[in-house]
């Protein structure tokens, strides 16, 4: 799974498989960042308190 | 040692097991359970679930009296190349548990990596490959008897036969020892080599000629391995996994049985493909 | 006693009900846990897999769910990536079913699996080329899309959303939800290819091997393909059994139909694809490794020729000739029949895909082996299920999963 894995390769198998895994999980972990960083900006401006 | 190594041919073990000698008595069985600390429970008579790394099985000709004839077939593990080590069951191990040494052409088996998914298995056609449902239990006493250069394994692992490959690094350090990099034919030799009774079972380097294995083999190294021999012949050849246990059969019917024709098929044509 | 936490304007059975029906699906879900307990504890010598049958019931479980779950992300591609704005009206629903289903395939892996605690190195020690490798990576990064998919959704309970940081994450989740829905449908394309490429590069195997486009044989491509029309399938089905229990029309008629519709074209051309399939691997792989077709469906006391009758036929061209018919959509009946069977067929080609793989012999001198599992491995499997049931239940009850409820059930 990483580079310092004994077993680890640097050829094209490891470069797409580990690519598609890195790069779904770099938007996955931004994309989270972005939506609680947001919310907490939000929240502190007062946006989303006692609506309905 | 390591310019010693770089020099080195690349090996590849194999076996020859004659038919036409075996006798069914199963010292190879024996001698592969003791050698290699194979697990065992009381009743071993659920051959479904119970480990042997080298299985002998019966094959019958399917004919009544006169004409019924029997075989018995050793089974160890093939040590498949496939196609450049894409051997079945390495490419499938998840964990890199498995793996194909080009050194030696012997496919290793990581108990302390394997964490039991079993895929391994459902991908050897040859039932080779066994899983350890229980831990293993030693009847008092018989812990004295264990092999020291053998891991005995622990539940939930798959287990194999390794070729008694610590036999095989035995010899390389006494080589290394004495200043070899290279290993004599008789310096190797699997324990169930040693047992048939029968000198059935024939055990060496495929690439090298002088080699007993590759005299009675004859494989095309350079076409995956096919027996040049042509009453040699390999279990599932048609699958490609390239298994390195030939078998000698003077019998066309033994030969047959090793793998899967169609009825209409012209047998000897497709054999000597 | 509850109606602080029950979604506005929609109306529910008593607390009482509720919990006692939560009581008795509670009390399978402790019956699966007492035989994962026993399996975790003593090994897995507590199921009836054997040195042949490496991979039995819970594999076919495995592959059975993500196939049933594959409505989320096939319907959050057409939702989200299409287009499809209807589809907005059921998308929670099937966020959920796939949530399920994903959470239970990874659960049913962790008890299958020998050593549970190494089950770690299947990521850390990673080997590229295995198709279980690209499963598992796939399988829990797709988990983690669906949990992000459905944190929203629990964020907007009544209660939960009034507090302010709540509120506004489920909505920011929701901007930008479709990036996040293209990631999953990133993700789903490979575990499903994956899934089914696991029998597919079984070389060893002629009644698994396919030839295929580089590293992927055939099944990779079907399975993705089957899961996307079958998916959608069990997502109705799920929606159908939902208002038949609760009495109520939750989905406008509209949606499912857009929904059959499309699954109807995705059945329609698998089904073709998979007879291509059979027919090449029929005609062409396995004759070259010295097997019939027959061979595989003869000499044995279950698997005959009838299981691909069954799963090409009954539970493939007929369910999508109903599903493609707009008289069947409309009409209720034959939409069930339809789904049911899709489902059906779906889990018979799971089925074979791992248990007949297993169960036919390679070797010349070896015999069929069947199987019958463990009351452990049937327990193990139900508790899956029982934990679905629940998690419906509750989301159901407290979570505005059904958009057009409200206005449905004036």
């Amino acid at each position: 799974m990483f580079p310092f894995s004994f077993e680890w390769i640097w050829d094209v198998g490891h470069m797409v498989f580990m690519g598609g895994l890195w790069y779904a999980l770099t938007i996955l972990g931004l994309g989270m960042t972005y939506c609680i960083l947001k919310s907490v900006i939000d929240t502190i401006q007062g946006k989303g308190g006692h609506q309905h | 040692m390591k310019e010693e190594g770089k020099h080195k041919k690349a090996k590849k073990y194999g076996m020859v097991i004659n038919l036409d000698e075996c006798t069914g008595c199963g010292a190879c069985m024996v001698a592969c359970m003791a050698e290699n600390n194979v697990p065992f429970r009381e009743d071993e008579s659920n051959k479904l679930d119970s480990i042997a790394w080298m299985r002998v099985y019966k094959l019958t000709n399917g004919k009544s009296y006169p004409d019924a004839d029997i075989c018995y077939l050793p089974r160890p593990c093939m040590h498949c190349e496939g196609d450049h080590g894409h051997s079945p069951c390495v490419s499938v191990c998840p964990a890199t548990a498995t793996d194909y040494s080009h050194e030696t052409g012997i496919v290793s088996q990581i108990y302390t990596r394997c964490f039991g998914c079993r895929y391994c298995m459902g991908a050897c056609p040859y039932h080779a490959r066994y899983f350890n449902w229980w831990d293993p239990v030693w009847p008092e006493g018989t812990t004295k008897y264990l092999n020291p250069n053998v891991s005995p394994r622990m539940r939930g692992v798959v287990e194999k036969c390794s070729f008694c490959f610590h036999r095989y690094q035995l010899a390389m350090d006494k080589a290394y020892f004495e200043g070899r990099a290279e290993l004599e034919e008789d310096e190797y030799q699997t324990s169930c080599t040693q047992a048939c009774p029968a000198g059935a079972i024939t055990f060496g380097d495929l690439n090298n000629p002088e080699h007993k294995v590759y005299q009675l083999a004859k494989p095309d190294n350079k076409h995956g391995g096919r027996p040049g021999n042509p009453n040699v012949f390999r279990l599932l050849e048609r699958l490609g996994t390239n298994p390195k246990v030939y078998y000698i059969s003077s019998r066309e019917w033994v030969r047959r049985a090793g793998d899967n024709y169609l009825d209409n098929e012209d047998f000897a044509k497709n054999y000597r493909r | 006693m509850d109606s602080a936490l029950i979604p506005e304007g929609v109306k529910r059975c008593s607390f009482g009900k509720f919990a006692i029906g939560i009581i008795i699906v509670g009390g399978v879900l402790l019956w699966g846990v007492y035989a994962m307990l026993l399996i975790w504890l003593k090994g897995l010598n507590q199921t009836n897999m054997n040195d042949f049958y490496g991979f039995a019931l819970w594999i076919w479980a495995d592959l059975g769910v993500i196939a049933l779950g594959g409505g989320a992300f096939f319907t959050g591609f057409l939702r989200y990536i299409v287009g499809k704005d209807e589809l907005k009206n059921i998308i929670n629903y099937a966020v959920l079913i796939g949530f399920i289903c994903y959470s239970s395939a990874l659960l049913i892996l962790a008890i299958d699996i020998g050593q549970p605690l190494r089950g770690w190195f299947i990521f850390w020690h990673a080997n590229v080329h295995s198709m279980l490798t690209e499963v598992a990576f796939c399988l829990s990064c797709y988990f983690a899309v669906l949990t992000i998919e459905y944190i929203p959704l629990i964020l907007e309970n009544r209660q939960l959303n009034k507090v302010p940081f709540f509120h506004n994450l489920a909505h920011n989740m929701h901007e930008v939800m479709a990036i996040f829905a293209a990631t999953g449908a990133f993700l789903s394309f490979f575990h499903q290819g994956s899934l089914g490429g696991v029998a597919g590069v079984l070389f060893g195997r002629p009644f698994a091997v396919r030839e295929g486009i580089f590293i992927w044989p055939w099944t990779f491509f079907l399975f993705t393909w089957s899961a996307a029309a079958y998916g959608p399938c069990f997502t109705l089905f799920v929606t159908r059994l939902t208002e038949k229990i609760t009495g109520k029309k939750l989905v406008k008629q509209n949606v499912i139909e857009l929904l059959a519709k499309i699954s109807g074209w995705t059945m329609g051309t698998y089904i073709i694809a998979k007879i291509i399939d059979t027919w090449y691997w029929a005609s062409v792989t396995a004759p070259a490794l010295g097997l019939n077709l027959i061979d595989f469906y003869s000499n044995n006391p279950f698997y005959g020729i009838w299981i691909l009758v069954a799963e090409i036929v009954v539970c493939g061209i007929i369910p999508s000739a109903i599903l493609l018919s707009p008289k069947g959509r409309s009409n209720s009946t034959l939409l069930f029949t339809a789904l049911s069977l899709a489902c059906i067929g779906v889990l018979i080609n799971r089925w074979v895909m791992v248990l007949q793989v297993m169960a036919a012999p390679v070797m010349t001198f070896e015999n069929w082996v069947m199987y019958i599992p463990s009351w452990q491995e049937v327990a193990t499997t139900i508790l899956p299920m029982a934990y679905g049931v629940i998690l419906v239940m509750i989301s159901f009850r407290y979570l505005p999963i059904f958009p057009q409820e409200r206005e449905l059930n004036p």
